[in-house]
C-alpha cells in the first residue's frame, strides 16, 4: 500500500517535472535545471559515499573535466552535444581510474585527503594551463549545435535544454539505481559496513572501491558535461575543492542512506541558497546552522527523516 | 593415508622484540577437528591471523592442499578455501540475518560482479542463504536487521557466513567467547554434527575446556607462543606439564571441568 503511495508520489513528480517548461518562468525553469544537474552530480558522489562508505574530497575534479571536455569539444570539433556528453564521461572515467587507483588503497582520513589533494591539483592545472584551458576565465563562447541521434532540438532554447537535462539524469539516475540494487551495490554496502568481512568473504575490497569510484566519477562527468552549456562557461570554479564540498553537503541534507537523498539534497540546496541570497548575504550562515542541525538531530536527512515519520504516522 | 590438507612448517611472527609465535608446526588432516588451547597472549589468535593472511609471518610456510600460501592477502586464501570466524562478531550490522548469508554467497558465485541484476530477485542465492541459516537454527531470524540479534545468534550467523564460501578449512576463533551456558551447548552441539558430518575441516580456538574435549580430534596446547604439547584429548587431559603450565595454574575452575 505504502510502496503504491510512494510510487504514485514519483510520478505525480515526474509529471510536474515534465510540466514545468509551460507553467512555469524561466526562473524557476533555470533553477530546476541546476536542481536537476547538481542533483546527479550529489548522486554519483553518493555511491561512493552513502553506499561505499568512501568521504571522498575531490568529487568535483571530475564534474569539471567533464564540464572542460564538453567545452573543448564544442568549441573545436563542433560535434553535436551527445558526443560531447560521451567524451565527457570518458574523460572523467579515465581521470577516476589514475586518482582512484593511487586512492584507494587506504581508508577514511587518508583516502580523503589523499582525493583532495588530487582534487587541487586537477584545479591547478586547469587554473593555469591558460593555452588549452583559457585560464581563470574559463571557456565560454561555444555554442551548442544538434543533439544527435538525429534529434531536431533548439539546444539554445532554455525549456528544451531542461527538458534535455530532464531525459538524460533521469537516465542516468535509473542506470545508477540499478546499480545500487545489484549484488554488486549489496557488496558495496557490505564494504561500507565492515570492509574486512568483505575480504574474507573472497573479494578484493580495492578493487571494489575502484570500480565504484570510476562509475561515480564517470556520472560526475556526466553532469559536468551537462552544466557547462547551461552556465556557458568551463572555468576553473567548477573544479574547486569547494565544489567538492557541496555533494557532501546535498547527500548529509537529503539523506545518505536513501537513493534519491542526493537529488532532494540538492533541490533544498539550491532553492534555499536562492531564496535565502535574496535577502541577506549570510546564505553560508544560514546554510552551516542548517547543516549542524542536521548532523546533530537528524541523521537520515530530510528525505529519510520524512520517510520515517510518514511510516510512523500513517500505520 | 590421505594428504594433509593444511601443512603449518616452522611459522613464527615477531613484533618487533616480541615473538609472538615461535616455530609452530602442525600437519592437518582433512576432515578433522583440531583445537587450539593455550592461555591469553599464547598467539592462538595471531597464528590464525597467518593462516587467514591477515598477518604476514615472519618466517616458516604454510601450505594448503599443496599449495603454498604463506602470506597472500585473504581474500586469495578465502577464494583458496580457508574461511574463518573472528572473536569478535565481525557480521554487516545494518543488513538482514539473510542479506549478511547473500553478500558471502554473491561473492562465492561471482555474482558480485553483476551490476545490473536485481540483488532482492536472485532466487537462487536467497534460497541457498536460508538454506545455510537453517544448518545453524536461526532461519527464523531471517528478516531482522543483524544488529539486532542476540549474541549468541550473530556468532552462528558468522558461522553460517563461514561456511557458506565452502571452505576446504574452518578457522574458528572462540566460537562460544561470551556466550551464555545454554547458547554454549547449543553452538558445540551444532559444530560437532558439522564436523561429525564429514563435510568440514575445523580448526578451532577455544577457552572453554567442556567445548574443546568435546570437539577436537587432536590438541594444539600453546604457551607463550610455542608448541606446549599436542595429542588427543586423553593424552592432554594426563600430561603433566600441560596441567602445570596451563590447565592448573591458570584456572582452577577448568582443570575440574577437564576431569569432570
Amino acid at each position: 500500500m505504502k510502496t503504491k503511495i510512494l510510487m504514485g508520489l514519483m510520478a505525480v513528480v515526474i509529471a510536474g517535472l515534465i510540466a514545468v517548461p509551460w507553467i512555469a518562468s524561466y526562473f524557476y525553469i533555470f533553477i530546476l535545471t541546476e536542481i536537476l544537474i547538481l542533483g546527479l552530480f550529489a548522486a554519483s558522489f553518493n555511491l561512493i559515499f552513502g553506499y561505499t562508505g568512501m568521504l571522498s574530497f575531490g568529487h568535483a575534479a571530475f564534474f569539471g573535466i567533464g564540464s572542460y571536455a564538453t567545452a573543448l569539444v564544442l568549441i573545436h570539433l563542433e560535434w553535436p552535444f551527445l558526443a560531447c556528453l560521451l567524451v565527457s564521461m570518458g574523460a572523467s572515467a579515465l581521470l577516476a581510474l589514475v586518482i582512484g587507483f593511487l586512492s584507494v588503497r587506504l581508508n577514511e582520513v587518508y583516502f580523503a585527503m589523499l582525493t583532495l589533494a588530487f582534487g587541487m591539483m586537477v584545479f591547478a592545472i586547469a587554473y593555469q594551463w591558460r593555452s588549452v584551458t583559457n585560464g581563470s576565465d574559463g571557456l565560454a563562447g561555444f555554442t551548442l549545435g544538434s543533439f544527435g541521434l538525429g534529434l531536431d532540438l533548439t539546444l539554445g532554447n532554455p525549456a528544451v535544454y531542461y527538458h534535455v537535462v530532464l531525459a538524460i539524469v533521469a537516465i542516468a539516475a535509473v542506470v545508477l539505481y540499478l546499480i545500487c540494487r545489484s549484488s554488486f551495490g549489496m557488496i558495496l554496502r557490505a564494504i561500507r559496513q565492515n570492509p574486512e568481512r568483505v575480504s574474507f568473504a573472497g573479494l578484493n575490497v580495492r578493487t571494489y572501491r575502484l570500480v565504484a569510484f570510476v562509475i561515480a566519477g564517470t556520472f560526475a562527468g556526466l553532469a559536468g558535461g551537462l552544466i557547462a552549456p547551461f552556465l556557458r562557461v568551463a572555468s576553473p570554479e567548477l573544479l574547486h575543492w569547494s565544489m567538492s564540498a557541496e555533494p557532501v553537503l546535498m547527500a548529509i541534507l537529503g539523506g545518505t542512506g536513501y537513493f534519491l537523498g542526493p537529488f532532494v539534497g540538492s533541490a533544498v540546496f539550491v532553492l534555499l541558497e536562492t531564496w535565502i541570497t535574496s535577502f541577506t548575504e549570510s546564505w553560508m550562515l544560514v546554510l552551516g546552522i542548517i547543516l549542524a542541525m542536521m548532523v546533530i538531530f537528524f541523521r537520515k536527512g530530510l528525505l529519510g527523516t520524512a520517510l520515517d515519520w510518514w511510516l510512523e504516522v500513517k500505520k | 593415508m590421505s594428504k594433509p590438507i593444511l601443512t603449518i612448517d616452522n611459522l613464527t611472527k615477531r613484533f618487533g622484540g616480541v615473538t609472538a609465535v615461535n616455530g609452530i608446526n602442525l600437519e592437518v588432516m582433512p576432515k578433522e577437528t583440531i583445537a587450539i588451547i593455550g592461555p591469553n597472549g599464547a598467539g592462538k589468535t595471531t597464528f590464525y591471523n597467518m593462516v587467514s593472511g591477515r598477518m604476514q609471518p615472519t618466517e616458516g610456510k604454510i601450505t594448503l592442499d599443496g599449495q603454498d600460501i604463506t602470506g597472500l592477502p585473504p581474500h586469495k586464501i578465502s577464494r583458496l578455501g580457508v574461511s574463518r570466524s573472528f572473536q569478535i562478531n565481525n557480521i554487516f550490522p545494518e543488513m538482514t540475518v539473510q542479506e549478511n548469508v547473500e553478500v558471502v554467497l554473491s561473492a562465492y558465485h561471482g555474482h558480485s560482479r553483476k551490476l545490473f541484476n536485481i540483488a532482492s530477485r536472485n532466487t537462487g542465492i536467497q534460497q541457498e542463504a536460508v538454506e545455510y541459516l537453517k544448518r545453524l537454527g536461526i532461519d527464523s531470524l531471517k528478516d531482522q536487521r543483524a544488529e539486532v540479534i542476540s549474541y549468541g545468534d550473530k556468532r552462528l550467523l558468522e558461522i553460517a557466513m563461514v561456511l557458506a564460501t565452502r571452505p576446504k578449512l574452518v578457522l574458528l576463533d572462540e566460537p562460544t567467547a561470551g556466550m551464555t551456558p545454554d547458547e554454549t551447548r547449543r553452538t558445540t552441539r551444532l559444530v560437532k554434527s558439522l564436523a561429525d558430518s564429514g563435510d568440514y575441516t575445523f580448526l578451532i580456538t577455544e577457552h572453554d575446556m567442556d567445548v574443546v574435549f568435546n570437539l577436537a580430534d587432536r590438541i594444539l596446547v600453546m604457551h607463550r607462543g610455542e608448541k606446549l604439547f599436542a595429542g588427543t584429548p586423553e593424552e592432554v587431559k594426563n600430561h603433566p606439564e600441560v596441567r602445570v603450565a596451563y590447565l592448573g595454574e591458570e584456572d582452577e575452575e577448568v582443570v575440574e571441568e577437564a576431569n569432570a
